[in-house]
C-alpha cells in the first residue's frame, strides 16, 4: 500500500521520505551500540577484533532471509530452532555411524530442509490451521526427536577440517562472514528483483487478490517455508563447527533472537512489509548488543531480557507508526 | 439445526476420546499392574491438577484465537519470588503466598494483555517476547540461585501436601477452579461473550461487546492462573529454580487441543478439556511405567497434537460437506 502511495507523491516528500527511513534508525541505534561497547572495552574498536566479532554471532543470521520472507507473507515460523537441534543431531549420529563427514553434511541439509519442507505440506494441505498450531507443533515434535536419537547425550568428534566453517578465515576476514554476505546478496535479490519476490509481498499484502491474479499461491509458500528449513540446515552447520559437538538442547531459543532481528530490521508481522538492509542491521545490532553484555560481565539473562523487550518494543513501534500513517491517509 | 450438529460432533469426539483414554488405561495396566492402584491414580491426578488449572485459562486465550507461550516462565517467575519471600519471611501464612503469586501473575498477564488487546500485537510475538523477558527476569531476581526446600517453611510445602476433606489440596484447588471457570464461562454475561469474541470477532465488536476490553480479561486470566501454577509448583516440589517449567506452555497447549479446543477460536468446553488433561497426565505418568524413555514423551506429545489438529480439521470438514449435502436436497 506504501509503495503505491509513494509513487504518487511530490519530490520533496521523497526526500523526507528518504531521511525518515527506518533504516537510519537502525544506522543510529547500530552506531550507539558500537560506540557503548567501545567505551567498554577498549580492544573493541580495533579492525581485527571488529571484523572476527561476527563470527560469534553470525550463525543464527542465516534464518533471519527466509524469516524475513515468512513474516512478509505474515507468517510466523517458531520451529526453526528445534530443525537446527535435529538436524544437527542427526549429522552428528549418522557421522559417528560411520558416514563419511560431508555425507553427513548433505543429510544434515536435507533433513532441515525436510522439516520446512512438513511445516510447508501442512500448511498447504490443512489451510484451516493456523500457522502458530503447525509450526508449534513441528517445533515439539523435531526437538523431540532429537531428544529421542540422543537422549541427554552430546555427539561430536568430527575430522578437523570441519571446524573451519566456524573458525575458517580467508584473508583475515571470517568465512562464516564472507557466505553471510553471499547469502545477503542471494536473497536480496530473490526478494526485490525477482517475480517470486513480488509474488511473496503481493501474498503478504492480500493472498486472495494474488490467487485470482495467477500467482500459485499454494507453491510460494511450501517454498518459503521450505527455504525457512534448509537455512535452519545451514546454521546447524556453522553452529556444530563452531561448537565441535552438539546436544539436543542446541539453539533453543533461536526463533525468539531470529523472529526479534527480523522485527527490529523494520519487516511488519501484519504482511507485506520488509526490506532486506533491516534485518542486516538488525543482526548486527542484536548480535553486538550481546557481545557488548558479555564484555561488560552482565548476567547472560538479561540478555533475554533485553532481546523480548527489543522484539516487544519494535513491533509495538511498528503498530503505532502504522496507525499514524493509516490515519494519515484516510484523511488525505 | 447446525448448532444441534456441533453439539453431537463435540460429544462424539469426547465419547471417542473417552474411550481411548479406557482402553490406553487397560493396556498400560496389562503391561504394569502398578499403573491402576489408588496410590498411583492419586499421584497422578495430584500431578495433573496443575497442568488443568493452567489448561482453563489456555482455553479462554485459545477461545479469542489467541495463544499464550509466555506461561511457563511466569510460572517461574511467580514461583521464584514467593519462594523467595517464604525464605525471606518464614512466618508467612501459605494463603498471603498463594495471593502474592496469583496477583503478580495477574500483572505479567495485564501487561501481554495491554499488548494483543490495546496495541493489535500477535499474540504470538508478544507472547514469545514476555516469554523470554519473564524468564530472564526469573534469574536475575534469583541471581541464578535455587530456592530449596529447607529453606521453605512446612506450612507453605503442606500447600502441595496436605489434605483437605481427604483429598489432597491441589486437586481440591483445581476442583474449585473448575466449578469456578465453569459457572464463569457458561452463566455469566462475560463468560457467554468472550465465546462470541471468539466465534466472531466482527460481529461481536459490531454489537456492542468490548472486545479489546474482554481479551485483556482473558490474558488477565491466563496470567493469574499461571501464577497460582507457580505457587503451586515450587510447593508441590519444593524447590524455585530458574528454569523451573520450561516449555510447559507447550503441555498446556496440547492439553487444550486434545480437549476439542479450537485454535481458530469460539470453541472449548470444560469437560473436553478435562479429558485432555487427564489424557496428557496418563502418558505422563505412564511411560516410565512401561520402560519407555521419557526422552520419548515430548514427540510422542507432540506427534499426539499434530494427529489432534488434523483429525478436527478432517472432521471438521466431513460435517460441513454433509450440511451441504442436507441444504442441496
Amino acid at each position: 500500500m506504501s509503495d503505491q502511495i509513494r509513487i504518487g507523491i511530490t519530490r520533496e516528500r521523497n526526500w523526507r521520505e528518504f531521511f525518515f527511513q527506518w533504516e537510519w534508525l537502525l544506522v543510529g541505534v547500530l552506531l550507539l551500540v558500537i560506540a557503548v561497547n567501545t567505551w567498554i572495552s577498549p580492544f573493541f574498536l580495533n579492525l581485527n577484533t571488529f571484523i572476527r566479532t561476527p563470527a560469534t554471532f553470525l550463525d543464527k543470521a542465516f534464518i533471519v532471509f527466509p524469516m524475513m520472507f515468512v513474516l512478509i507473507l505474515a507468517k510466523i515460523d517458531i520451529s526453526v530452532g528445534s530443525t537446527v537441534a535435529l538436524s544437527a543431531v542427526i549429522m552428528a549420529t549418522s557421522y559417528n555411524a560411520g558416514l563419511p563427514m560431508p555425507l553427513a553434511m548433505l543429510l544434515c541439509l536435507t533433513i532441515a530442509g525436510l522439516g520446512g519442507a512438513i511445516n510447508g505440506w501442512l500448511l498447504v494441505k490443512f489451510k484451516e490451521l493456523s500457522f502458530v498450531i503447525v509450526t508449534l507443533s513441528t517445533m515439539i515434535i523435531y526437538r523431540g526427536i532429537a531428544y529421542i536419537i540422543l537422549g541427554d547425550q552430546a555427539s561430536g568428534g568430527f575430522p578437523d577440517w570441519f571446524s573451519f566453517l566456524g573458525w575458517g578465515e580467508i584473508l583475515g576476514v571470517p568465512f562464516i562472514f564472507l557466505v553471510f554476505i553471499l547469502t545477503a546478496i542471494a536473497f536480496g535479490l530473490l526478494l526485490h528483483k525477482t517475480t517470486f519476490g513480488r509474488a511473496v509481498f503481493g501474498m503478504g499484502r492480500n493472498a486472495m487478490a494474488s490467487r485470482y491474479s495467477g500467482v500459485n499461491v499454494d507453491r510460494v509458500v511450501f517454498t518459503v517455508f521450505a527455504l525457512n528449513g534448509l537455512m535452519a540446515g545451514v546454521t546447524a552447520l556453522f553452529l556444530t563447527s563452531r561448537m565441535g559437538s552438539t546436544r539436543p538442547n542446541v539453539a533453543t531459543g533461536y526463533e525468539l533472537e531470529v523472529i526479534a532481528m527480523v522485527a527490529l530490521g523494520g519487516v511488519s508481522t501484519s504482511g507485506g512489509i520488509g526490506r532486506i538492509g533491516g534485518p542486516i542491521l538488525a543482526v548486527f545490532i542484536i548480535g553486538f548488543l550481546s557481545y557488548g553484555m558479555g564484555l561488560a560481565n552482565l548476567q547472560a539473562p538479561l540478555v533475554l531480557v533485553v532481546i523480548g523487550s527489543l522484539l516487544i518494543v519494535s513491533v509495538l513501534v511498528h503498530r503505532i507508526r502504522f496507525r499514524s500513517k493509516k490515519k494519515i491517509n484516510s484523511t488525505v | 439445526m447446525a448448532k444441534r450438529s456441533i453439539v453431537f460432533t463435540e460429544n462424539l469426539r469426547e465419547l471417542g476420546l473417552l474411550i481411548f483414554i479406557v482402553v490406553l488405561s487397560l493396556a498400560i495396566q496389562a503391561r504394569n499392574s502398578a499403573f491402576l492402584t489408588p496410590q498411583n491414580i492419586a499421584a497422578m491426578l495430584t500431578n495433573t491438577s496443575i497442568l488443568a488449572i493452567l489448561a482453563v485459562g489456555m482455553m479462554l486465550v485459545l477461545v479469542t484465537r489467541g495463544i499464550d507461550l509466555s506461561i511457563g516462565s511466569i510460572m517461574a517467575f511467580t514461583g521464584m519470588v514467593t519462594a523467595l519471600t517464604v525464605a525471606g519471611i518464614p512466618g508467612i501464612p501459605p494463603i498471603v503466598a498463594i495471593l502474592l503469586s496469583t496477583v503478580l501473575g495477574a500483572a505479567i498477564g495485564m501487561m501481554t494483555g495491554v499488548l494483543v488487546a490495546r496495541f493489535d500485537v500477535l499474540p504470538v510475538i508478544a507472547t514469545l517476547g514476555m516469554m523470554n523477558v519473564v524468564r530472564g527476569l526469573t534469574y536475575v531476581v534469583s541471581g541464578g540461585q535455587w530456592v530449596s526446600s529447607y529453606q521453605m517453611s512446612t506450612e507453605f510445602k503442606a500447600i502441595a501436601t496436605g489434605n483437605t476433606l481427604g483429598i489432597n489440596n491441589l486437586i481440591m484447588i483445581a476442583v474449585v477452579v473448575y466449578v469456578v471457570a465453569g459457572f464463569f464461562i457458561n452463566h455469566t454475561r462475560t463468560g457467554r461473550r468472550i465465546y462470541a469474541v471468539g466465534s466472531n470477532p466482527l460481529a461481536a465488536e459490531v454489537s456492542g461487546i468490548p472486545k479489546r476490553r474482554l481479551i485483556f480479561l482473558v490474558y488477565s486470566i491466563m496470567g493469574g492462573l499461571a501464577g497460582l501454577a507457580g505457587v503451586l509448583w515450587v510447593a508441590r516440589f519444593a524447590s524455585a529454580q530458574g528454569n523451573t517449567a520450561i516449555g510447559y506452555e507447550l503441555q498446556v497447549i496440547a492439553a487444550c487441543i486434545l480437549g476439542g479446543v479450537s485454535i481458530t477460536g469460539g470453541v472449548g468446553r470444560l469437560s473436553g478439556l478435562l479429558l485432555g488433561t487427564l489424557m496428557l497426565g496418563i502418558l505422563a505418568n505412564a511411560l516410565p511405567l512401561i520402560d519407555v524413555s521419557p526422552f520419548w514423551q515430548q514427540g510422542i506429545q507432540g506427534f499426539v497434537v499434530l494427529a489432534a489438529v488434523i483429525t478436527n480439521v478432517l472432521v471438521r470438514r466431513n460435517t460441513q460437506r454433509n450440511a451441504l449435502r442436507r441444504r442441496a436436497i
